[in-house]
């Protein structure tokens, strides 16, 4: 299978990867040669095959209902996420206006 | 001043234990090596104050007569995927240029427990995207290492290329690396240092830059077989915060090394002889089978048919998840903010992944995002997690015969820097031999085994069975051993 212009186009819009002109033509004979390469996979017959969902066998755990238990992964640590945030104010990540 | 960088893990923390030299001294001369080792640009950032914090916290414990670590008084190079607190950590790449954490990962905080120091962040390919260290945003690493005759500036490898470089280099006794698909083995062999990517889980992921999560996994890189053990032993260890992380003990790695093979059988897979792989390769692969003979083992010939598909399994695998995890960069919590005039927030989001990622990060975003979307998702990706299945089934079969699996770690030695970057595929084919073991989450190790006539190093790749991180420690350590690889790069920076 090989995409065309427009299609690359249109998976860097899902991506939300801004591209010009120049970088998709670049983009669009890389892609397919990575494609016609990975057709490949199609040649082995996977009926009946399990797809991997774990690479080795874990068993899901649960955690103790306890409120904080991981200080570092738990609430109350606002201005920590802020820190880095590009625009940060009043306690929120500052975004451009999406309502008018 | 004495110089220390000679030493490696072992005998770094073994010296400072037993008052030979003072952890500062260690700490002193490696600041000092890092500092005058710019050209190889294998440090994006350098920490010296941190090396020296950590030095002094252990010579004032054992002045206190208190107990030092597993990695006491020992200075590394962290390679900048792991969340450093304070620290900026960026991944190689522009979007994360800036960012300081606010949290340790596990495996650092784990090292500094241990006692060990940070010399500084080292250099990757850009997310960890790469083999070769060129797709870094901080510009390519050197390795130490140059063709005889030649002064072309070579490869590293990668993804772990400033970790292997600066270890190789001797301006770290050692570093951490990731593996996705071969980013510490690979480097390693190209670098003429031991690697381990220990069994999937062993290391938390948790505070780790994510690339492909069901494949990622940290590991030590240095000079020798015992210092990975130590290291590792330090790294290694449930964590509550990272669901996939094993419940499992770390076993006592270093007590139980031992380079007697009796009793061991040896696999040697025919599908990794490949066309195309160097004939030097294929030699260091004879001498590899006879140095293990040697230390006692039975040498028997094993298949891993759908070796050939691994390849093309991992370049959709590792692109889909990397497609998820990295959608996290958006220029709203953190890193690069790219808000043209007028922008709303989707122009905002496309502006600033477009100005942050480099040219690999966004061709596996693109491929990852194609083979996740409606109407491929099938072809593509459950046909490459059903390959998945298959290759970790050829191991379990291979292991039914063997305990571990003895193969080359890549086809060819280094190369120089430039000369792959026309055309991506030829670069992926870097990492055939990695590959399968990541897929099927095994440890699997590199061990330097000899110089090619070029006076390059090239490495041998041991794969063990899951949890068996010790089988694959023993029989890297027989071949280091009788290999008795003792080549160093000519000093050039």
């Amino acid at each position: 299978m090989s995409v065309t212009r427009e299609e690359v186009a249109k998976i860097a819009s899902l991506a939300r990867i801004k591209m010009g002109d120049e970088e998709l033509d670049r983009m669009v004979p890389e892609l397919n040669n990575i494609l016609d390469w990975v057709e490949q996979l199609g040649e082995v017959d996977t009926s009946g095959v399990e797809p991997m969902t774990a690479v080795i066998p874990n068993t899901l755990r649960l955690r103790d209902d306890v409120v904080d238990a991981i200080p570092e992964t738990s609430g109350g640590r606002r201005d920590d996420v802020l820190a880095n945030a590009p625009v940060a104010e009043h306690g929120f990540f500052g975004v451009p206006k999406v309502i008018e | 001043m004495t110089d220390f960088t000679n030493l490696g893990v072992k005998d770094i923390r073994d010296g400072v234990a037993g008052g030979d030299f003072t952890a500062r001294e260690v700490a002193e001369s490696f600041n000092a090596a890092v500092a005058a080792a710019a050209e190889l640009n294998a440090f994006i950032v350098t920490t010296p104050d941190h090396a020296l914090a950590a030095a002094d916290a252990v010579d004032a414990k054992r002045a206190k007569g208190e107990g030092l670590g597993k990695m006491g008084g020992v200075p590394i190079g962290m390679k900048d995927l792991f969340a450093t607190k304070g620290v900026q950590t960026t991944a190689a790449s522009h979007i994360l240029e800036g960012f300081k954490p606010e949290y340790e990962s596990t495996v650092s905080q784990k090292l500094w427990d241990a006692g060990a120091g940070m010399l500084g962040k080292l250099n990757l390919d850009q997310f960890a995207m790469g083999s070769s260290n060129e797709t870094s945003y901080f510009g390519n690493v050197s390795s130490p290492w140059k063709k005889d005759g030649t002064n072309a500036a070579m490869s590293p490898g990668g993804s772990s290329g400033g970790s292997s470089s600066a270890v190789a280099a001797r301006i770290a006794p050692a570093a951490t690396g990731t593996d996705t698909g071969g980013s510490i083995r690979q480097p390693a062999a190209f670098t003429g240092i031991c690697g381990i990517k220990p069994t999937y889980g062993r290391c938390s992921r948790w505070g780790v830059v994510a690339f492909a999560s069901s494949l990622d996994q940290a590991g030590p890189m240095a000079r020798s077989v015992e210092d990975c053990a130590i290291m590792l032993e330090a790294m290694a260890g449930f964590d509550p915060k990272d669901a996939t992380s094993l419940q499992m003990d770390v076993p006592n790695w270093e007590a139980a090394l031992s380079a007697d093979l009796k009793g061991k059988k040896i696999g040697i897979p025919k599908e990794y002889r490949m066309d195309g792989t160097d004939q030097a390769i294929l030699d260091s692969w004879e001498q590899g089978k006879a140095m293990l003979r040697d230390a006692g083992a039975e040498i028997v010939d094993v298949s891993l048919p759908h070796t050939k598909y691994a390849l093309p399994a991992y370049y959709i695998i590792a692109p889909a998840e990397a497609s998820s995890n990295l959608a996290r960069y958006d220029g709203v919590r953190y890193g690069l903010r790219d808000l043209p005039d007028g922008a709303g927030l989707q122009e905002m989001y496309a502006a600033t992944r477009a100005a942050g990622f480099g040219d690999e990060v966004k061709r596996r975003v693109l491929i990852g995002t194609y083979v996740l979307s409606a109407g491929f998702y099938d072809a593509y990706y459950t046909q490459a997690q059903k390959i998945r299945t298959l290759v970790a089934q050829d191991f379990e079969k291979a292991f039914e015969q063997c305990d571990v699996i003895l193969a080359p770690t890549t086809p060819t030695a280094s190369f120089p820097l430039g000369s792959l970057n026309e055309d991506p595929l030829t670069m992926y084919l870097n990492d055939v031999f990695a590959v399968p073991a990541s897929l099927a989450g095994l440890p699997a190790m590199s061990v330097p085994a000899m110089t090619n006539s070029d006076g390059l190093p090239l490495g041998l790749q041991l794969v063990g069975k899951p949890f068996d991180e010790q089988g694959v420690l023993n029989a890297g350590l027989a071949i280091q051993q009788r290999a008795g690889f003792e080549a160093q790069p000519e000093k050039w920076w």
